[in-house]
């Protein structure tokens, strides 16, 4: 039987010629799934500018198509999507995976509408289903009480992915493979949407849901001051400070940095969790965390249930000394 | 100015049930809610109507006849009025379903703004806003978290993206799909109180929407759920009742030593 959609591809994600390390995750991803299912893995670019286009071929593409036009420089919905679906159209893929930034649960979703088929949000892992060669999505559900598997019926099947949920291959410079222009015509660059700036958070050093480490707050660090503190550890370990819903209605902290159901689902290699009870609500947001610690009080919070190492004791007392003294580990 | 505010009624969070042949959740009429995230998405359609003359405000929800409930909340907080899009047939529509039905009742609605909330509690996947503006054929603003301007023709926000906030301007109509931090949501006043609880909502069945019977529904859904399973969160940690914070600290670091999570 001839299958009409065939080959696994990867978005890439380009911001001002660089490309974000979210695209050589989801290379990972790409890779294992195009090996099981014999076929190539593409990565597709839409950049006004890129430098060291070739690296996505040496962590694991074989294939790299990219557009590159002055009007690719901000993230237009409705550009973005044309050209995609063009590319879709011509190409037929099977599998379609993007990450799940705010650029992919934008893009994806509009994308997905044009070409009427499935997509799943916010994957954590994937199978293949060996008789149909079904891509099996699976995500956590309902605020990561249940796990989902889906399955898409209709071609391509689309998926965006959770940041952090798989490492990058290690970079094989000696890989090869093509690296394809594709041009269209002018009217496909039309864009109802005009960029006027854009003001980088100065008080976030990275996007918290690419952090490799959190340190995150919640009401029993009792002090806003307290939070001092957790960035001074965050700088250490080079990495991001997150919250519980609590202590940001308090004000202690900007929802920008808040963890869990109605805030930002992360999973970092590493989180630690002071001072946080563990509400569901929380837990929903940082159970897929590589390593959890968590320091607390009460020793039947239910934070403990989750953690690979539980520290019984009172944060407040316990974060100034850990500011100090914090050691990053060995590299494994 | 012609709004809608999409809602969904979503059970509350701690009370969940999965039928585990269909994997789709099973709703209860008592331990529902409006999706919390969507109270933002009213609050700003009602700042705007408070701030402009002519306006109206229409809630629009699909569901089951219980969400009924969630419209009634966004009216008691200033909506004019409620449409509840509900049949049988939608029932365990996916994104694009869902999507799909309601473009069909908003297609020729001469609106100007459509508002969402970022995403949904329950389903968590963001993807029926985006999904409907695309099917409209509008623009979509997703992750607003300030409105800047709104003139005849076009609206200028601020989007909250990684590491930052984004300005953008795009044209009329459009929708905006709205974060937490973009508001505080007001709570009921007496007098919407009563306005809502008197209000007459739209029911609109299939027999009505006369939708095509393969898009709407499970059955119109090109996602299905093949299995759920209960995920193992607890983990083999070990806790320690630590006597000093030094103990504490040299834990921490031990095990950050041993299992080499930092480079």
């Amino acid at each position: 039987m001839k299958q009409e959609h065939t080959g696994v591809w990867t978005i890439s994600e380009i911001e001002d010629g660089t490309i974000n390390p979210v695209s050589y995750e989801l290379l990972a991803w790409g890779k294992g799934l195009a090996e099981t299912l014999k076929v190539e893995l593409t990565s597709i670019v839409l950049t006004n500018k890129i430098k060291d286009i070739e690296s996505l071929i040496h962590y694991g593409a074989d294939k790299v198509y990219y557009v590159e036009n002055e009007k690719l420089e901000h993230f237009y919905p409705d550009t973005y999507t044309k050209i995609l679906h063009q590319l879709v159209e011509e190409m037929k893929p099977e599998i379609i995976l993007a990450s799940a930034t705010t650029k992919g649960r934008t893009l994806m979703p509009c994308l997905a509408a044009r070409l009427r088929t499935g997509l799943t949000a916010d994957c954590t892992d994937f199978e293949i289903e060996e008789e149909t060669r079904s891509l099996i999505q699976i995500r956590p559900a309902i605020g990561g009480n249940v796990m989902a598997k889906i399955k898409t019926m209709t071609r391509p099947q689309m998926a965006t992915v959770r940041p952090k949920s798989k490492q990058p291959l290690p970079k094989d410079e000696t890989r090869r493979g093509e690296i394809i222009k594709k041009e269209f015509n002018e009217e496909m660059y039309q864009s109802r949407y005009e960029w006027i700036n854009y003001k980088k958070d100065e008080s976030i050093d990275q996007p918290i849901q690419q952090a490799d480490v959190i340190i995150a707050g919640g009401k029993g660090l009792r002090r806003q001051e307290n939070f001092k503190y957790l960035k001074e550890i965050a700088e250490r370990l080079n990495g991001a400070v997150g919250a519980t819903r609590a202590v940001v209605d308090m004000g202690w902290i900007d929802y920008s940095h808040q963890i869990g159901l109605s805030g930002k689902t992360v999973s970092p290699k590493l989180y630690i969790a002071v001072g946080i009870s563990g509400a569901v609500q929380h837990i929903a947001g940082m159970s897929t965390s590589k390593y959890i610690i968590s320091i607390n009080k009460d020793p039947e919070a239910p934070i403990f249930k989750v953690s690979d190492l539980g520290i019984v004791g009172d944060a407040t007392e316990i974060v100034p000394l850990l500011a100090k003294e914090i050691k990053q580990g060995d590299k494994k | 100015m012609n709004i809608a505010v999409l809602v969904k009624q979503v059970p509350s969070t701690d009370n969940v049930k999965i039928d585990e042949n269909t994997g789709t959740m099973i709703r209860s009429e008592l331990e529902s809610e409006m999706n919390p995230l969507d109270m933002y998405a009213v609050e700003e359609a009602v700042r705007i109507k408070e701030r402009s003359s002519n306006t109206k405000i229409t809630v629009i929800s699909m569901g089951p006849l219980s969400a009924e409930y969630a419209i009634k909340e966004a009216i008691s907080m200033g909506c004019d009025e409620g449409v509840l899009l509900t049949d049988r047939k939608y029932a365990g529509a996916d994104t694009l379903a869902t999507a799909y039905t309601l473009t069909q009742f908003l297609k020729g609605k001469e609106l100007d703004l459509i508002f969402a909330g970022e995403r949904a509690t329950d389903g968590e996947t963001g993807q029926v806003g985006p999904m409907v503006a695309t099917l409209l054929e509008i623009p979509v603003l997703t992750y607003v978290n300030k409105i800047i301007e709104i003139t005849k023709d076009d609206i200028t926000v601020q989007r909250a993206i990684e590491g930052g906030n984004e300005i953008i301007r795009t044209t009329l109509p459009v929708l905006i799909t709205v974060v937490k931090e973009i508001n505080e949501p007001r709570l009921p006043n007496l007098e919407n109180k009563l306005r809502a609880k008197k209000s007459k909502i739209d029911i609109i069945t299939n027999e009505d929407l006369k939708v095509e019977e393969d898009k709407i529904g499970l059955k119109g859904s090109p996602t299905r759920v093949v299995k759920v399973f209960y995920p193992k969160i607890s983990r083999q940690g070990e806790k320690i009742a630590v006597k000093t914070p030094q103990e504490a600290v040299a834990k921490i670091n031990d095990f950050i030593k041993e299992k080499g999570v930092i480079s």
